[in-house]
């Protein structure tokens, strides 16, 4: 078939941009750690949510120095723990979160984490907090009537 | 110049009509979506604000579009092949038409009942009405058979064509049904195997994460559906609209080619932030979702070169005298000019979305609905739009004035005012954090959310002059309808005298659907083996 000239090198320039595009995405991906989250194959009875390790006691555990294990249940229209969690700047925070009943988002406004929460799957992400403030976690995913109440805080100072 | 039959211009013309009374209560909804987030009003309370999204998410998203393309592509093929349908293709179109049109309005009328305030994406294990599952059903069974009728067409015209080439607005309609055949396929066996039993209560449990994948099988090339009718404008319509020559032939049917092979093994790029996928199969489904930048680049090279080639031969002088050539006071020219043109900055901000980890970013915040606000409803829309200008007039044997034309130049000028307003403000307030779906809350005056309320504003400001938009394209119709008795050509672009043949393996479609079938089964097999393996059932949940 045939291709006028300058659509060739269009084609070439614009297919060559990609083919770098994605090695980079690739790259910093399966290389550098930035996976999407929740790579890990993780399952829980979301009926059994409450009773099942380590959901049934939601909340902030220490694991390391300035390292931080945040367990945690979305359900309409909260999350468990419901008071705020605390951490000191720097810290790193691993964020397990599962639901025990819809389909849940979770993001933290003015940080990268986003994720889904689904029932049945467990969740994971980490990030570290270095700046102090008030973050807002909230629920970006729709779950029903009292969706734009699901929210808490992560106070990081 | 044979005139249009009468007999497929009602069918058209009811497809048009029905698809524009969906658009204009979709508009209605989303005015009030607008005007409810910045905090303007307050719904009354028998109007939940999630029925009204569901509203709009279903009736825009899914009926707006799916009536005017099953309409659009029924005219040309009606013109291009034989000038008129076979009684069996014009049956399959209106019995299509009862079957979508039954499921509308048995839709609507349970969302508004609040019986299934589950939005247009209806995640399990949220358990809508099993009526709504039916309704949605009934619209697409409808759509496959409309999409037979094209396909019945197509191939008695080339049966008694032997050897020629078909016309190109039939073989683009013929790819763009049949990608719609394969992809519905994904969200027909979850509505059906999945949800339908299971809301009637036959089966207990979903399993969620195979239920979200099929839909996603199905959520991607629907956007694809929606944009090849308005490629087949651009590519057939437009060229001849201004006066000038299809590029080249073959050019545009390898570019739909391509659209049909990697338009639906991409769904992954959907669900880049839940669990229950490896990373590697996203990745995976990523690369191949950027392959649809191809024949997109091709797309764009062709527009712009039929373009300059028209503008040259009117004796436009430098690099780009052309551009004062074209007929920028045509509404037939100007509205799809105006979607093409937008979707430049709309195709990068795909290209953002779909970057894997980066997707974080952007992922459930109004960024995303910014976005396809000016894909689906500016690119594709204002085609659509700018179709109804000579489709119209064409069908219906009538001429468009010239103060038709005017009030189509205002509607389409409103149209992009009141999109850079909401959708630049929606763009914006999601980097920032501010979530979709999700009625005014300021989260207890925490200080981001404040600070995303005069972005909500605009929002509205914007909305508000879209809906002044809606109203004028509703009342432009009408005039259209009412204009001056007189013979209109149904535009039909030739191909330019410098395009080389057309290769005649673009029109081998065993070869083109068994690779695309090949990259499905290479995309999707190990992951929904993995995913039916590790079922975790869920019940169903009511909590609207
Ligand atoms: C008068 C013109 C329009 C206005 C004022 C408008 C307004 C809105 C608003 C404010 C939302 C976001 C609600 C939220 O996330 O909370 C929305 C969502 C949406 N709009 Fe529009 N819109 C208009 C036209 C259209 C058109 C023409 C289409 C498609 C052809 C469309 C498709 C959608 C879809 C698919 C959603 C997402 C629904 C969901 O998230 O479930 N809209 N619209
Ligand atoms: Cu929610
Ligand atoms: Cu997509």
């Amino acid at each position: 078939m045939h291709l006028h000239r300058l659509e060739k090198t269009w084609l070439k320039f614009g297919i060559s941009m990609l083919a770098v595009f994605l090695i980079v995405l690739g790259v910093m991906a399966f290389s550098m750690g930035m996976k999407p989250p929740s790579e890990h194959h993780h399952t829980v009875d979301p009926t059994k949510v409450a009773e099942t390790a380590p959901f049934d006691n939601p909340g902030l555990n220490q694991i390391g120095k300035n390292h931080y294990e945040a367990v945690m249940t979305a359900y309409a229209f909260g999350f468990e723990p419901a008071v705020p969690l605390e951490v000191p700047v720097g810290s790193k925070v691993d964020f397990i979160v599962t639901s025990s009943d819809v389909v849940h988002g979770f993001a933290i406004v003015g940080t990268n984490v986003n994720m889904m929460i689904v029932p049945g799957e467990v969740s994971h992400v980490t990030h570290t907090f270095d700046k102090p403030g008030e973050y807002l976690i909230l629920c970006n995913e729709y779950c029903g009537t009292g969706h734009e109440f699901m929210a808490i805080t992560i106070v990081v100072q | 110049m044979k005139s249009f039959d009468r007999s497929d211009s009602k069918l058209v013309l009811a497809h048009v009509l029905f698809a524009f009374a969906a658009l204009f209560i979709g508009g209605v909804a989303g005015l009030l979506q607008s005007m409810v987030k910045s905090g303007s009003i307050e719904l009354p309370a028998n109007i939940g604000y999630y029925e009204l999204l569901t509203a709009h998410g279903v009736l825009m998203a899914l009926i707006f579009t799916t009536y005017f393309i099953v309409g659009f592509l029924y005219s040309g093929v009606s013109h291009t092949l034989g000038g008129k349908l076979l009684p069996v293709s014009r049956k399959l179109g209106w019995y299509g038409y009862a079957l979508m049109s039954v499921g509308t309005v048995m839709g609507v009328i349970v969302i508004l009942l609040g019986k299934a305030s589950v939005l247009y994406t209806f995640y399990a294990p949220m358990k809508a009405s099993p009526w709504f599952y039916i309704a949605l059903a009934l619209v697409v069974v409808g759509s496959w058979l409309s999409g037979f009728g094209i396909f019945y067409q197509y191939i008695r015209w080339k049966k008694g064509n032997k050897g020629k080439l078909s016309p190109l607005f039939a073989y683009m309609s013929v790819v763009t049904m049949l990608l719609w055949q394969i992809c519905t396929i994904g969200v027909a066996i979850e509505v059906v195997v999945q949800l339908i039993p299971w809301s009637f209560g036959w089966v207990d449990t979903v399993n969620v994460v195979l239920s979200r994948t099929l839909f996603w099988y199905f959520g991607h090339p629907l956007v694809y559906f929606w944009l090849l009718p308005a490629y087949i404008c651009w590519y057939v319509v437009i060229p001849k609209v201004i006066g000038g020559k299809i590029f080249s032939d073959s050019l545009a049917r390898l570019s739909f080619m391509l659209f049909l092979l990697f338009s639906i093994p991409v769904g992954f790029h959907h669900q880049l932030m839940e669990p229950g996928i490896s990373p590697f199969w996203k990745y995976l489904q990523v690369v191949l979702t950027f392959m649809v930048i191809i024949p997109s680049l091709m797309t764009a090279f062709s527009m712009f070169a039929t373009f300059e080639l028209y503008g040259r031969s009117k004796g436009a002088k430098g690099t780009f005298g052309w551009v004062k050539k074209l007929p920028w006071k045509d509404v037939r020219f100007f509205a799809p000019f105006m979607g093409m043109l937008i979707f430049i900055p709309a195709g990068a901000g795909g290209i953002i979305n779909a970057s894997n980890q980066m997707n974080a970013v952007v992922h459930n915040t109004l960024w995303v609905t910014g976005h396809f606000h000016i894909t689906v409803a500016t690119s594709v829309a204002l085609t659509f739009f700018g179709i109804l200008y000579w489709l119209i007039p064409a069908i219906t044997g009538r001429v468009l004035t010239p103060r038709m034309n005017k009030l189509g130049m205002i509607q389409t000028i409103i149209w992009c005012v009141g999109m850079f307003f909401m959708s630049g403000a929606m763009h914006i307030v999601g980097l920032f954090g501010s979530p979709r779906r999700t009625a005014y809350n300021t989260y207890n005056d925490h200080p981001d959310a404040v600070l995303w309320m005069p972005y909500h504003v605009a929002m509205a400001i914007g909305g508000s002059i879209l809906f002044i938009g809606v109203i004028l394209i509703v009342y432009n119709i009408i005039g259209l309808l009412r204009a001056p008795r007189g013979e209109t050509e149904y535009p039909i672009g030739e191909v330019s005298e410098a395009s080389e043949k057309t290769p005649a393996f673009l029109e081998r479609w065993g070869l083109w659907i068994g690779i695309a079938v090949a990259l499905i089964v290479f995309a999707y097999t190990l992951p929904l083996v993995d995913m039916i393996m590790n079922n975790v059932p869920s019940p169903g949940y009511v909590t609207w």
